[in-house]
């Protein structure tokens, strides 16, 4: 009798279908991964073992956990599981916790529910659960509250919480997507100890298979509600058998065609040879101060160094990544060089002019030459307008402002560059996909012909298979109109797949920069060895499960 | 309804589904259709003055009976919505096109300049709305212009504040920094992004202020210091009343309800409106 069993689910909500005969199991000390994209109803698998549905989804098929029938179970039956023998782990760290009350509280609460023990017993249960997770008390008082903590010490009370009983089963639902590659390889280290220790099961939700590989004995790849492959984590990873779990596969280790093809890459070089006289940008010992928290009336702590005496050039058509984890000083560097945020001190060299000091008049002409792509799909439009007026918001930098018949054709030409049929122009954003909003972010970015194109995470909130599309893009606009980027990102595949060189930036200074191949292949300074060891790969991952098996 | 606004996610539809939004806007079509019509017909002419008809109850002829001038009750208060309506609305336009500008001003200036609005702003905020009437009306003497000049110092406050934080939460969202990063200085930013933003959150606010606007004017009035005989207002009316109580109490009755109808309906309003556009309830519905 296995710990969980699933058998043909059917959820809908109204009469619409969310998952159609799914079926599931996990032992115990099973670590099951659970993969697909957005939209392919992997939480709501999760949701449903939890019974945390909500009124208008129904949910028809059997879901048994240790003989229990979960679909049949009374509310009062589930709140005696809940959190007793399933825990679970949500994505967002700071929404999961409460922000008024301490963490040893929220933990206690829990322990207190489940057992009836007195107040001190649960307090000193409470101690050593989150020993156990890596906030001893002598650092982490229980009385601190949630906004305290890092993110990463956050995600910790999390899993405390989440295994403070010692629960059966353990399901984490994409833990470790709200936090960078290093504390993403801490939290993981720390679910696979407690669930080994333990002996519970684990349904492991991930979009990303690196990880999920990385992490599980069997994987179940769902897509559309539906499960379409499902075995141990080796076989279903080697064998490729299905159509499905190839394509998710190539799509995690896409490398744009482009930047594979010698001759391109070639003709690339010979440009960056030709332009060598001229750089296209230059940052000049640039530093940005924030002023310290306020101690009193009059005084304040000592200004925040978010990013220190940094340098770097970048030639026309060049591709450069700017990697870093999160709080790095990667956002402010850029905001720096965009003129947005102008920095305390240094120079920002654009075609050889200074724009680091200059007024907003003075900017105009300078701006025309670069543009931005932010991360946030959803947040970079204005919902209010129609796609023709926001991709053509850049269109104001121009000396001489079009007509309309000009803007509406150059607006369709961005479009046309970034495959998005002219149509689009009529429409609001809250129309498109993930996917095709990151296109009309590039869009509205390549309408004043810029040189340079900051992009700040593009990719990190998009599936893997429209990832792959728009890293294609990235390479194909460079290739074909020499646009030169900035990547800021945290995921060094992507760096791999679309940059020449890379800059590795650690508490406001690049500390090591170089060829991108050179510095992701053997890391020199220590920050960029830890990024490198903690990044997923899935290749790597693969090996390593073969090698584990004999 | 046209075809776009039979959709179930328009929201013309979702405001007519909503039931505080329904009785709302019927009250005040109601209140504004009985003000509007004051202006061509009302059963009797409230300048007359027919004495011997004084302090009748209602009747046939007078539905709400005739205060101790022997004037029409029902068209003193179909009047008397006139006047009320006209106070609210420039009070609250007085509030909008001053408060509103300068809390979008605050908001994406930041620093002193902010620290100083929104300061002036808790310093015009810390006196009572009457009390500041009562000083404008004593230094300017009483009447209806004063009374929305009035009024309408004490809305602009409120819109600032409102204005501001809805103003403050935008700036740093990403389709504002790609306008600043499109060479979009902040005034132009504030007309194309930040107001249409906040226009919901305005207009809520507004019909807010305007029920309370309502209510301001009837209180000044009854202290004698809005709109002077022999324009009727329903303050006044309440005032007159009062000597009168154990004589006619109808005389209180009628212009109390109209003021409490008027106001409770505005309320309504507001309440439906901030649920039709507040897109985080929209979704959870």
């Amino acid at each position: 009798m296995s710990l969980l069993e699933i058998e043909g689910l059917n959820l809908s909500i109204g009469k619409l279908p969310i998952l159609k005969n799914v079926n599931l199991t996990i032992e115990a000390g099973e670590v099951r991964g659970l993969v697909g994209e957005s939209g392919s109803g992997k939480s709501m698998t999760a949701l449903s073992i939890m019974q945390l549905l909500s009124g208008s989804m129904t949910a028809t098929g059997r879901i048994t956990f240790n003989d229990i029938d979960i679909l049949g179970a009374t509310e009062d039956q589930m709140n005696a599981l809940r959190g007793d023998d399933i825990g679970m782990v949500f994505q967002e760290p700071m929404t999961a916790l409460n922000p008024v009350k301490t963490i040893g509280a929220q933990v206690a609460e829990g322990i207190r529910w489940h057992t009836n023990v007195s107040r001190a017993e649960a307090e000193d249960r409470t101690r050593r659960i989150l020993d156990r997770v890596g906030l001893p008390e002598a650092k982490f008082p229980m009385s601190r509250f949630p906004h305290q903590l890092s993110g990463g010490q956050r995600q910790r009370v999390v899993i405390a919480i989440a295994t403070a009983l010692k629960p059966k089963l353990l399901i984490a639902d994409e833990p470790t997507t709200a936090l960078d590659v290093v504390l993403q390889a801490q939290i993981l280290d720390l679910l696979r100890e407690l669930v080994h220790e333990d002996r519970s099961g684990l349904l492991l939700i991930s979009h990303d298979l690196a990880v999920v590989t990385d992490m599980s004995d069997t994987i179940t790849i769902m897509r559309n509600g539906e499960v379409v492959d499902e075995g141990e984590t080796a076989r279903v990873l080697v064998d490729q058998t299905h159509p499905y779990t190839r394509q998710l596969a190539q799509a995690s280790m896409h490398v744009p065609e482009l930047r594979q093809d010698p001759a391109a890459l070639r003709i690339a070089a010979a440009r960056h040879a030709h332009d060598k006289a001229g750089l296209l940008l230059r940052v000049a010992n640039v530093s940005k101060d924030y002023p310290g928290e306020r101690t009193g009336i009059f005084s304040r702590a000592k200004p925040f160094r978010a990013v220190d005496d940094v340098s770097f050039d970048l030639k026309p058509g060049e591709s450069v990544a700017l990697v870093g984890r999160s709080g790095c000083g990667k956002s402010t560097l850029a905001r720096a060089i965009l003129a947005l945020d102008p920095p305390t001190s240094g120079r920002v060299e654009l075609d050889s002019v200074d724009i680091a000091k200059m007024n907003d008049a003075e900017l105009m002409p300078h701006r025309r030459k670069m543009q931005v792509v932010f991360q946030d799909p959803y947040g970079s439009f204005d919902p209010r307008h129609t796609v023709e007026r926001l991709i053509s918001e850049p269109l104001h930098l121009m000396a001489q402002k079009p007509t309309t018949a000009e803007r509406r054709d150059m607006v369709q030409q961005a479009l046309a560059e970034v495959g998005l049929p002219a149509d689009a122009m009529d429409k609001y954003p809250h129309e498109f996909s993930g996917g095709q909003r990151q296109r009309l972010s590039i869009a509205r970015a390549l309408i004043t012909r810029p040189k340079l194109i900051i992009a700040d995470e593009p990719v990190s909130a998009l599936d893997v298979s429209i990832r792959a599309q728009v890293l294609d893009l990235f390479a194909e606009l460079n290739h074909r109109l020499g646009v030169a980027y900035v990547f800021i990102t945290h995921d060094l595949t992507v760096a791999r797949a679309i940059t020449d060189r890379v800059m590795v930036m650690h508490e406001g200074r690049i500390v090591e920069e170089g060829v991108t191949s050179e510095v992701l292949d053997h890391p020199k300074s220590d920050p960029a060895k830890a990024l490198v060891a903690a990044a997923p790969d899935l290749r790597r991952a693969i090996k390593r499960r073969l090698g584990e098996q004999g | 309804m046209s075809e776009a606004a039979r959709r179930p996610d328009s929201i013309v539809y979702m405001a007519f589904t909503n039931r505080s939004f329904v009785i709302g806007f019927a009250i005040t079509l109601f209140i504004t259709l009985m003000a509007l019509l004051s202006f061509v017909w009302t059963p009797y002419d409230v300048t007359v003055l027919p004495v011997a008809n004084r302090l009748k109850p209602p009747s046939p002829e007078h539905w709400l009976g005739t205060d101790h001038f022997g004037r029409d009750v029902l068209s003193m208060i179909m009047v008397g919505a006139r006047n009320s309506i006209a106070v609210a609305l420039v009070a609250v336009g007085i509030g909008m096109l001053i408060g509103v500008p300068l809390g979008c001003w605050a908001a994406a200036r930041g620093g002193w300049i902010d620290e100083i609005l929104m300061r002036f702003n808790d310093l015009v905020f810390a006196f009572p709305a009457l009390l500041s009437a009562i000083m404008i009306t004593a230094i300017f003497g009483p009447g209806a212009i004063n009374a929305i000049i009035a009024i309408g110092i004490f809305n602009i406050p409120i819109f600032a504040r409102v204005a501001r934080a809805g103003a403050v939460s935008l700036w740093p969202r990403e389709f504002i920094l790609a306008a600043r990063a499109s060479g979009k200085g902040q005034a132009l930013i504030t007309v194309e992004h930040i107001l249409p933003n906040i226009a919901s959150l305005l207009l809520v606010q507004a019909t807010i202020q305007f029920a309370i606007a309502v209510l301001a004017e009837a209180s000044l009035a009854y202290l004698g210091l809005g709109a002077q005989p022999p324009m009727p207002s329903w303050g006044r009316m309440l005032f007159d009343a009062q000597t009168r109580m154990i004589v006619s109490p109808t005389l209180a009755i009628f212009p109390g309800l109209a003021i409490v109808i008027t106001v409770l309906g505005l309320n309504l309003l507001g309440d439906g409106l901030a649920d039709v556009l507040d897109p985080k309830l929209r979704r959870e519905r």
